[in-house]
């Protein structure tokens, strides 16, 4: 098993401010990590330096070889714009591919030929732009297919529930990497049994797929039976490590409720 | 039929004609993004600004558009930057800017010229306006954008749906907005003496939301809007020649009958849509806005017999 990201003693900020200090922690392969703590403890920072948004302050960030290569999957927090937007469930998920076009280091050493993964990750001819080309589409459609929203392909992402408007960024994520997703707070908005549905869904993709699973949440109850590492941020680490441990902290007690001493 | 060649052999009007289409082909294009990036003020902002230029270039002697385009251009970037820092509200960022801008001018034209024709000209359009160089001029502009939409057309898809997602994976956001700010702003500049500073930005949200109300896909939004605000362009301009009405407004009125056209299509539409038999979990939006609960949903569905799709009368409808 392999380490995929690893943090010493980073720092993430903006320009005069720190959201997270002396982050210390690794995301192994297969890892299903639960980011929590409250609002305003540098969750959402975490994240974008993750993903290379914004680069850490101080210390020191590696990501895996791989990972570089096909990116992140990123599940972002729904803006009221998108609600509305008339798009079709399949043009969401192949915007996901575009991400492989933008190859990091075209031709880089250890790039497979042949495998779907790495297959058209070379710079484009200018002429083919407009175009998906079959792979992406091929691509789009498995993804689709892991996620139950085939037959909603043709469907306006505007007219699913919440739950639906999830699995369809989920599959949009897929198609960029299925090494590892990220969610920020996934759950916001959907309703109980939708809720129960995505952790199952994401239960799923974490140990049948492989997928290295990152999920910023508040809904710590609800995920800490599933999850194999959980981060507590308030700007600092409060905690990180297996949940067992945490129901046993301080920290955990407060957020689990429960068990009164 | 007689009457159209009767119109075109006035070289003025094949100016207006060409001119105009090329900029509301633009104004359309540009205007899906924006509408659906909620930045529907900002070709409103923008053409008071160049009305503010263009009434100070005047008074100065200058030619009016090598003055305003560049001011445009950069009150684009400042509106662009103010709504993505998030420190004000970016619609009342635009309304202050806006206000602002049309005072200077207005102010400025009445300290030297006075409130003459030539300003209401501005600010209601003249079908003159369209010069040889303004011709084209819109060409160019409408070749970067047309150019723009179809080569990069699924990068402005990705930046419009979710910028969060897009600029994580690669796409470079800033530069996708920069470019549609500085568009924008040359568009507005262009189409703004030929329909007026008060209602150019009716070229840019119009066919927009005509077509959102039929268009379920972003392609055909962009497809639709593109051809809507041709068709309607052509329409008002040759029904303000007609009845002698000012271009800009004549065209305004045309692309509202046109959304309420596809307004009420949509209505009709939805009605027979909502008597379909509901698949468990899939929620349905009632034409009132709100959402269809999945109780509401079963109950329906013991109701009514399977694969029924006929619409019921108006007076059997139960409103949800």
């Amino acid at each position: 098993m392999s380490t995929l990201i690893t943090c010493r003693h980073v720092d993430f900020g903006y320009e005069n401010y720190d959201a997270v200090v002396d982050l210390s922690m690794e995301v192994d392969e297969g890892d299903y990590l639960c980011v929590v703590g409250a609002n305003g403890s540098g969750k959402s920072t975490l994240v974008k330096g993750l993903l290379g948004l914004i680069k850490p302050m101080k210390g020191e960030l590696t990501v895996a070889e791989e990972l570089r290569r096909t990116g992140i999957g990123y599940l972002p927090q729904q803006t009221a714009a998108q609600r509305d937007f008339p798009a079709s469930v399949y043009e969401v998920v192949l915007s996901g591919t575009l991400s492989r076009r933008t190859a990091r280091s075209p031709g880089d050493a250890g790039m497979k030929e042949g495998t779907p993964e790495t297959r058209f990750q070379r710079r484009r001819p200018f002429y083919k732009w407009p175009f998906y080309s079959p792979e992406e589409k091929r691509l789009a459609a498995s993804c689709m297919e892991k996620l139950g929203i085939s037959e909603l392909k043709n469907h306006c992402y505007r007219e699913l529930s919440g739950g639906q408007q999830q699995r369809v960024l989920i599959a949009r994520a897929l198609c960029a990497t299925s090494r590892m997703l990220i969610l920020d707070e996934p759950i916001t908005g959907l309703d109980p049994s939708a809720i129960q549905d995505f952790y199952r869904l994401v239960r799923r993709l974490n140990r049948d797929e492989g997928v290295t699973i990152l999920m910023v949440t508040h809904d710590v109850a609800g995920v800490i039976s599933q999850a194999n590492r959980i981060l507590h941020l308030q700007q600092r680490v409060v905690f990180f490590g297996k949940p067992e441990e945490y129901r046993r902290t301080a920290a955990g007690r407060r957020y689990l409720g429960g068990e009164d001493r | 039929m007689s009457m159209i060649a009767e119109m075109l052999s006035y070289p003025f009007l094949v100016r207006a004609f060409i001119g105009g289409i090329l900029v509301s082909l633009c104004a359309a294009l540009l205007g899906v993004t924006l509408v659906l990036k909620r930045y529907s003020m900002i070709g409103d902002g923008l053409s008071h600004v160049s009305f503010g230029a263009i009434s100070v270039a005047v008074a100065a002697g200058w030619s009016p558009l090598p003055v305003s385009i560049p001011v445009v251009v950069l009150a684009a970037f400042f509106l662009l930057r103010i709504t993505e820092s998030g420190r004000m509200r970016s619609d009342a960022a635009i309304a202050m800017i806006s206000a602002s801008a049309l005072s200077i001018g207005i102010v400025v034209t009445s300290l030297t010229t006075g409130m003459t024709t030539d300003v209401s000209s501005y600010m209601f359009g003249s079908i003159l306006a369209m010069s040889r160089g303004d011709v084209w001029l819109s060409a160019v502009l409408s070749a970067v954008v047309l150019g723009m939409f179809v080569l990069c057309y699924h990068r402005i898809f990705a930046v419009t749906f979710d910028e969060s997602f897009a600029k994580a994976t690669g796409v470079n956001v800033s530069f996708y907005n920069t470019v549609t700010a500085v568009l924008t702003a040359v568009t507005i500049v262009l189409g703004m003496r030929m329909m007026g500073a008060m209602l150019i930005s009716s070229l840019v949200i119009f066919p927009a939301l005509t077509s959102m109300r039929m268009f379920k896909s972003f392609r055909g939004v962009v497809i639709s809007s593109g051809v809507l605000a041709v068709v309607c362009f052509c329409i008002g301009m040759t029904g303000s020649y007609v009845f002698s009405t000012p271009a800009g407004a004549s065209v305004v009125l045309v692309n509202l009958a046109a959304f309420l056209l596809f307004w009420m299509a949509e209505m009709i539409l939805r009605q027979r849509i909502r008597w379909q038999p509901l698949k468990p979990g899939r929620k349905r939006t009632s034409p009132a806005g709100g959402a269809q609960t999945a109780k509401n949903a079963r109950k329906w569905k013991t109701i009514r017999p399977e694969g029924e799709h006929a619409p019921r009368s108006a007076g059997e409808r139960k409103q949800p």
